[in-house]
C-alpha cells in the first residue's frame, strides 16, 4: 500500500459519502474541511466506512490525523500495511 | 437461544424515521429489523389505492428544499447520510403558496421558495416589521438544536422582534399546521426548524407523491441487509432492571435485541411495557403529555385541472377567516375555520409532465373524541356532511371557484378524520404531531431503549429522517464517541 493508494481509498470514502462536492481539485496538504463541506456527521462517516471497507480502526483521539489527504496517507498507509501483513 | 430472532437493533415502525434509521445501522453491518404493524410503510406519510387510483396519506410537501449545490443543510445531511442520490427523490419544486387572515380585507402573505419574496410581502404589509423581522430570521438560522437546549415558547421568542399579533399569528401558521402537537403555541426550537424548512428553505413534491421516496429508503435498506416483517406489530416489552429484555410480538413470539429504536411514540412505548409499575418507568407517566391535536383531511379528485375549476393556480393555502388564529383542538368534530389548502397539481414538474387529473386536499383540525366512537353509519354520513363543509369553507379563498364545476367534475373522492390517523399510526387520541412533549436526546430510562419519529422531535418527512439518522448515529453507531 502506497501513500497514493491510501488518498485513493480516502478519496473514494469521500466521493461516496458526499457525492455532491466537486474533489478533482483537492489539495492533498490543506485540510479536507476547508475545501470541501464535511461536516462533523460526515468525518464519523468516512471513519465508519474505514472500519466497514477496510477493517482499519480510527480511535476516536485520532481523528485529528485524517485533517488532509496527505495527513491521512501518512495516518493510514501503516495501517494498511499492518493489516495486509496479517493476511 | 434461536440466533434468527436475536438482532442487534430491532426498530418499532417503518414510518421515515424508522426506515432511515434502518437504512444508517444496516449499511453499518447491524444486524437490524424493522415490526410493522401495517402492511404499508411509510407511517404518517404512507400510501393507498382505492378503485385503482392512488392516494398519498399526509404528504402536502416536502419541506427543507433547497436547490442543488446548496450544502449544509438538513436535507443535503439526510441525502449524504442515506446514500440517496438527490436525482431519486425527483423534487419537483412549488411555485408560489400563500397565508391569508380574514375575510373580508382579508391579509395575504404570499411565499415562494424564494425567501425575497416573503420577506417583501411582510415589508408591504407590515412596514414597521421589516427589522423585527430581519433579527427574527437572524435568530432562527442560528438555533440550537442540541438536546440541551433551554425550552422556549415560540410565542415569546417572536414577541421580542414582532409587536404585531396578527403578524405574528401568521408568521406561526405554517409551522403549526406542519409540525405543532401543542395548541396555541410551539417550542421556539420546534418553530425555528418548521419556519427553516418552509419559509426559509421550501416546500417540493415528487411527481410521483411519496411513493418514490418510500421505494428508495426500502431498497437501501434491503441492499445493506436490513429485515422488515410488516403486519407484524410489537405488543409487549419485557424488562428487567433498567433494560428492555425481550420483545413480544402481535403473534406471541418472543425476539431479542441489544438495542431497540422507537418510532411509535413516548406514551405509545410505555404502554408495551408488561410491568409499567410506578417504580420501572414513573417519569414517562408524569412528564410525558398526550397529544391531542388532530386533523380531517379531504382529498378531491377532480376531471379537470384545479384552475380550470376556477382555483388559482398557487401550490398551498394556510388559511384563517379572522385576523387571530385558534390553532386549538375544536369543540366540534372539526373547526373549519382554519386550515390549508394543498393542490398537488401546483408544482413544477417541468414542461413534459402533467397530472393527469386535479387533485385539491382540505386539511383542518378535528377533535378525536367526537370521531372515535361512532357508529358505522354515522361515521360516514358525518364524513360526508363535514366534506361538504370543508369544501364550503375554502370557497372564498378562491373567487374565481365554480361550485356547480366542482360538483360535476368530482371523479373520486376521500377523507380522513383522527379516527383514521389513530387506526393507522397507532397514535393516541389521533394526535397527528404526537406528544407535545418531546424528546430531543432520544434517551429514555432503559439503557438500551431510544426514541425516535414524531416524539423524537425533528418534523416534517426530512425531519423525520434525520431524527432515526441521528438517533442511530447518536445511540447506536457511534455511541460514546463523539466527533
Amino acid at each position: 500500500m502506497t501513500y497514493d493508494e491510501t488518498k485513493k481509498v480516502v478519496l473514494d470514502i469521500i466521493a461516496d459519502i458526499a457525492p455532491d462536492e466537486d474533489l478533482s481539485n483537492l489539495k492533498s496538504d490543506l485540510r479536507l474541511r476547508d475545501q470541501v463541506q464535511l461536516d462533523s456527521m460526515d468525518f464519523l462517516d468516512i471513519v465508519m466506512e474505514l472500519r466497514k471497507r477496510h477493517g482499519i480502526e480510527v480511535p476516536e483521539a485520532e481523528y485529528g490525523r485524517l485533517a488532509s489527504l496527505d495527513s491521512c496517507a501518512e495516518y493510514l498507509t501503516p495501517k494498511f500495511i499492518a493489516l495486509e501483513a496479517k493476511r | 437461544m434461536n440466533s434468527s430472532s436475536h438482532y442487534d437493533v430491532v426498530i418499532l415502525g417503518a414510518g421515515l424515521s424508522g426506515l432511515a434509521a434502518g437504512v444508517r445501522l444496516a449499511h453499518y453491518g447491524k444486524k437490524v429489523c424493522i415490526f410493522e404493524r401495517h402492511n404499508a410503510p411509510g407511517g404518517l406519510n404512507s400510501f393507498y389505492s382505492i378503485k385503482g387510483r392512488k392516494f398519498d396519506v399526509g404528504l402536502h410537501a416536502v419541506t427543507n428544499f433547497v436547490p442543488q449545490g446548496v450544502r449544509g443543510t438538513a436535507l443535503t445531511r439526510v441525502l449524504r447520510q442515506l446514500r440517496i442520490d438527490r436525482s431519486e427523490l425527483d423534487l419537483c419544486e412549488q411555485r408560489r403558496s400563500r397565508i391569508t387572515f380574514g375575510r373580508e380585507a382579508a391579509v395575504t402573505l404570499n411565499f415562494s421558495n424564494q425567501y425575497a419574496l416573503f420577506e417583501s410581502e411582510v415589508a408591504s404589509h407590515f412596514p414597521k416589521a421589516s427589522d423585527g423581522l430581519k433579527q427574527l430570521v437572524e435568530r432562527i438560522k442560528a438555533t440550537d438544536y442540541s438536546p440541551d437546549a433551554p425550552v422556549l415558547s415560540a410565542r415569546a421568542v417572536i414577541k421580542e422582534y414582532i409587536h404585531d399579533l396578527l403578524l405574528e399569528d401568521m408568521l406561526l401558521c405554517v409551522p403549526l399546521f406542519y409540525g405543532s402537537a401543542q395548541e396555541g403555541d410551539m417550542s421556539y426550537s420546534q418553530f425555528a426548524m418548521l419556519f427553516q424548512a418552509s419559509i426559509l428553505e421550501g416546500l417540493a413534491r415528487p411527481f410521483e407523491g411519496i411513493r418514490p421516496l418510500i421505494k428508495v429508503l426500502l431498497e437501501k435498506y434491503r441492499l445493506g441487509g436490513g429485515e422488515r416483517r410488516m403486519k407484524c406489530g410489537v405488543s409487549k416489552l419485557e424488562t428487567k432492571a433498567n433494560k428492555v429484555t425481550a420483545l413480544v410480538l402481535d403473534s406471541g413470539e418472543i425476539i431479542t435485541a441489544d438495542s431497540v429504536l422507537s418510532s411509535i411514540g413516548a406514551l405509545e412505548t410505555h404502554a408495551l411495557f408488561t410491568q409499567p409499575s410506578e417504580d420501572q418507568a414513573p417519569e414517562i407517566k408524569h412528564e410525558v403529555k398526550e397529544g391531542r391535536v388532530s386533523f380531517a383531511e379531504t382529498i378531491s379528485i377532480y376531471e379537470e385541472q384545479p384552475t380550470a375549476l376556477g382555483f388559482s393556480d398557487e401550490t398551498a393555502l394556510f388559511f384563517n377567516d379572522s385576523t387571530r388564529l385558534d390553532y386549538s383542538v375544536p369543540k366540534d368534530q372539526v373547526d373549519t375555520r382554519c386550515g390549508v389548502v394543498c393542490i398537488p397539481n401546483h408544482f413544477n414538474f417541468g414542461p413534459d409532465r402533467k397530472m393527469p387529473e386535479g387533485i385539491v386536499k382540505i386539511t383542518c383540525l378535528a377533535n378525536y373524541a367526537q370521531w372515535a366512537h361512532l357508529s358505522e353509519e354515522k361515521y360516514r354520513q358525518d364524513k360526508a356532511l363535514w366534506y361538504d363543509k370543508m369544501q364550503h369553507s375554502v370557497l372564498s379563498y378562491f373567487p374565481n371557484l365554480k361550485p356547480e364545476l366542482l360538483k360535476s367534475s368530482l371523479v373520486q373522492s376521500d377523507m380522513f378524520t383522527p379516527k383514521t390517523i389513530k387506526r393507522y399510526t397507532g397514535h393516541l387520541n389521533g394526535a397527528i404531531y404526537g406528544s407535545p412533549t418531546k424528546n430531543i436526546a432520544g434517551k429514555t430510562k432503559f439503557s438500551n431503549l431510544y426514541l425516535c419519529g414524531t416524539d423524537q422531535g425533528f418534523l416534517g418527512i426530512i425531519g423525520a429522517m434525520l431524527s432515526g439518522i441521528t438517533m442511530a448515529n447518536t445511540h447506536i453507531l457511534t455511541k460514546g464517541v463523539e466527533a
